[in-house]
C-alpha cells in the first residue's frame, strides 16, 4: 500500500498542478487572445519564448529559476525586499517554477482556438449591442470552450509529471516540496521498486483517465463556426 | 432622416472615396461589380472599421467625425452578412433574442414575436444553426438583426451566399421587411434583380467611387451609365392593380407610362407592383402599328439615342411621366432616322411584374 509520505507528495502534486493550472488559465487566456489577435510584427519572438520550455531540458530552465529566485537573484532580490524571502525550495517557488514549465502547454492550445474563431463572431455580437467584454465572455470563451478544456487537461497533466525543475527549484523535502515525481526517484534510488510501482501506476492511470476525459468531452463540445 | 456619409480610405491598393446623402426611409441599394468597395462602404458605416478620415451624420446623429466614434456596440443598427454566422453555441432562439436582450426595452420598436413572424421562423426557434439549411440560416440572421429594433438596417449582399432555390425561398421575406417596417436600409448588392426588386434609391459604385446616386428608376435609364447599356439594360415602372379582366386572364395596371395588360393574376385592386421591363422587349415603330399582336403599345418621344459602335444600341424614351429603355440594332436606328425629341410608338414585348 502507498504509505503516509507517498500520500502527502500526492496531495502537494495534485495541489500543484491545480493551482498551476489556475493561474495559467487566468493569465494565459488573455495572453493567448491578445497573440491570436496582434497584427504585431515581432510576434514571432514572443511565441518563440513562450515554445521554449517545450524543447529546453528541464534542468535548464530549473537552473535559471534556482539564479533567479535565489537571494541574489533579481526575483529573489526583489522578494527578499517585500519580506517573503527567497522562493527557492518553497511550495510557491515550484508554482512559479511550473507556470513557466506548462506556458505551452496552456498558451498554444488557447490560441488556436482563438484564432479558429476568427473576427467574424466578435463583429457580430458587436452589430448585437455587446461590448467587448460582453463579446468576450458570450461568444469567445463560450465559442472557444474545447480549446480552454485541452488547455487546462495538458497545463495540468503535464504539471503532475514534471521532475526535473522542481528538483532543481524545489529540492526534495518531504511534506513540502516533495512531489510524486521526485518521490518515485528515490524509491528506485532505495531499490524499493514496489512503493515506486504504486506511485507510477497511480500517475499513468491519473494521466490516462485525464486526457480520455478530455478528449470525449472535446467531441461533444464540438462546435463548429457556419 | 437622412444619411450623411463620407468616407476617405486606402486599403492595400484599393481606395474608397466616397461623399453620399442617402435618404432615410425605403431602400438604398449600393450596387457594383466585386471589389467596388460596397462592402468596404457598409462596414464603415457600421463602425466595423474606421477609417482616420470619415464623416457619418444619421438624422440628428453624428456617428463619426474627427476625433468622435461611435463604436459599432453603441449604433442603433442591424447588420446582415453575406453568411448568416449565426453563433452556433446558441439555438435559434438564443441567437434572435441575443441582441434584443441588450437593448433597453424603451428603445425595443420590434417585438420579438414581430421579428420571427415576418422571417417565418417559429419552426426553427429551439434547433442549432448547425442543423439549418443556408435559407434558413440566413433568414434567423435577418430576425437576429431586425430584433434589435435597428434604426438602420445594413444588408452585406444577404442571398449571395444562397443558391437559386433559396434566394427565392428567401426574397419574399425581404420584401415584407421593405413593407411592414418602416426602417431605412442600406442594401448592398451585385445581383441586377435584388436592386431592381427591393431598391428605391441606387447608389453605383465602381473602383471606390461613386458613379452615380438617385431613384432607381432614372439611374436604371440614364445612357450617361454603365447600366443602360448592354444586352441586359432595363427600366422600371411603379404600377398600381387597376383592375382584371377575367374573360382574358389578364390584369389591367395603371402607371405613368399609361395603362399596362400583364397576364392574370389575383392581385387586390390598389396594390402597389413594380414593372420590370428589358429594353430589349421594347421595339420601337414610327407609324401605329395596325393589327399587331401586342397589346402594350403606347405613344412615346425619343429623349436620347446611345452613341454605342456595336451592333445595338439603347435608346430612352418617354413614355407619359414614365422613362422607358429601348434596345434595337444600330441598322434600325438609322433606318429610321432616330433623333431625340421625334414622337414614336413603342411596343413592349413582355413585362415581368415584381410583386
Amino acid at each position: 500500500m502507498i504509505r503516509a509520505p507517498d500520500l502527502t507528495a500526492l496531495a502537494i502534486t495534485l495541489k500543484l498542478a491545480t493551482v498551476t493550472t489556475v493561474i495559467l488559465l487566468l493569465l494565459g487566456t488573455p495572453f493567448a487572445w491578445w497573440l491570436a489577435r496582434t497584427r504585431w510584427r515581432l510576434k514571432f519572438l514572443i511565441e518563440a519564448v513562450v515554445a521554449l520550455p517545450l524543447v529546453l531540458p528541464p534542468t535548464v530552465l530549473g537552473f535559471y529559476l534556482l539564479v533567479a529566485l535565489g537571494p541574489h537573484g533579481p526575483i529573489g532580490a526583489l522578494t527578499e525586499r517585500l519580506g517573503t524571502g527567497p522562493l527557492a525550495f518553497t511550495f510557491s517557488g515550484l508554482v512559479i517554477g511550473s507556470v513557466i514549465y506548462s506556458l505551452p502547454f496552456v498558451i498554444q492550445p488557447l490560441q488556436n482556438a482563438f484564432a479558429a474563431i476568427g473576427t467574424r463572431p466578435m463583429e457580430v455580437a458587436a452589430t448585437l449591442r455587446a461590448s467587448p467584454l460582453d463579446r468576450f465572455f458570450t461568444v469567445t470563451l463560450p465559442l472557444a470552450r474545447p480549446g480552454i478544456l485541452t488547455a487546462a487537461v495538458l497545463g495540468f497533466a503535464h504539471t503532475l509529471g514534471e521532475f526535473g525543475v522542481v528538483l532543481m527549484i524545489g529540492g526534495n523535502i518531504p511534506g513540502r516540496t516533495q512531489v510524486v515525481s521526485i518521490a518515485i526517484y528515490d524509491h528506485v534510488e532505495a531499490l524499493d521498486y514496489a512503493q515506486a510501482h504504486w506511485l507510477s501506476g497511480l500517475l499513468l492511470i491519473c494521466s490516462f483517465l485525464l486526457l480520455a476525459v478530455a478528449y470525449a468531452l472535446n467531441r461533444r463540445f464540438r462546435v463548429s463556426f457556419p | 432622416m437622412t444619411l450623411a456619409l463620407r468616407f476617405n480610405l486606402w486599403k492595400g491598393g484599393f481606395h474608397l472615396d466616397v461623399d453620399l446623402s442617402l435618404p432615410g426611409r425605403g431602400v438604398s441599394a449600393v450596387f457594383g461589380p466585386s471589389g467596388s468597395g460596397k462592402t468596404t462602404l457598409l462596414r464603415a458605416v457600421a463602425g466595423l472599421d474606421r477609417p482616420p478620415d470619415g464623416h457619418l451624420q444619421v438624422g440628428e446623429l453624428t456617428w463619426q467625425d474627427g476625433a468622435t466614434f461611435v463604436p459599432p456596440h453603441r449604433r442603433p443598427i442591424g447588420y446582415v452578412f453575406q453568411e448568416a454566422s449565426l453563433f452556433p453555441h446558441l439555438t435559434v432562439r438564443g441567437n434572435v433574442e441575443y441582441g434584443r436582450r441588450r437593448v433597453p426595452p424603451g428603445e425595443r420598436r420590434v417585438s420579438l414575436e414581430q421579428a420571427i413572424h415576418l422571417l417565418g421562423i417559429e419552426p426553427l426557434l429551439d434547433r442549432k444553426p448547425g442543423d439549418l439549411s443556408g435559407g434558413e440560416r440566413q433568414r434567423v440572421a435577418m430576425a437576429r438583426a431586425l430584433a434589435v429594433s435597428p434604426r438602420l438596417l445594413l444588408m452585406d449582399e444577404p442571398l449571395a451566399s444562397l443558391d437559386q432555390e433559396r434566394r427565392k425561398e428567401v426574397l419574399p421575406y425581404l420584401d415584407s421587411l421593405h413593407e411592414e417596417l418602416e426602417i431605412p436600409v442600406l442594401y448592398v448588392s451585385h445581383a441586377l434583380d435584388e436592386v431592381a426588386r427591393l431598391a428605391d434609391h441606387l447608389v453605383l459604385l465602381d473602383a471606390g467611387r461613386v458613379e452615380a446616386s438617385g431613384a432607381v428608376g432614372d439611374l436604371l435609364t440614364r445612357l450617361d451609365l454603365s447600366l443602360a447599356k448592354g444586352a441586359d439594360a432595363e427600366s422600371l415602372i411603379e404600377a398600381t392593380v387597376q383592375g382584371h379582366e377575367d374573360t382574358w386572364h389578364l390584369t389591367r395596371l395603371e402607371t405613368a407610362a399609361g395603362c399596362f395588360l400583364v397576364a392574370g393574376t389575383d392581385l387586390p385592386v390598389g396594390r402597389a407592383v413594380r414593372l420590370r421591363i428589358a429594353a430589349r422587349d421594347v421595339s420601337l415603330a414610327l407609324t401605329p402599328p395596325r393589327d399587331s399582336s401586342i397589346l402594350n403599345l403606347f405613344p412615346a418621344v425619343i429623349e436620347e439615342v446611345s452613341g454605342e459602335k456595336d451592333a445595338q444600341v439603347t435608346v430612352r424614351l418617354r413614355v407619359g411621366k414614365a422613362p422607358l429603355l429601348s434596345r434595337i440594332t444600330r441598322k434600325s436606328a438609322h433606318a429610321l432616322n432616330l433623333r431625340p425629341g421625334q414622337p414614336v410608338h413603342a411596343q413592349v414585348k413582355s413585362v415581368a411584374l415584381l410583386v
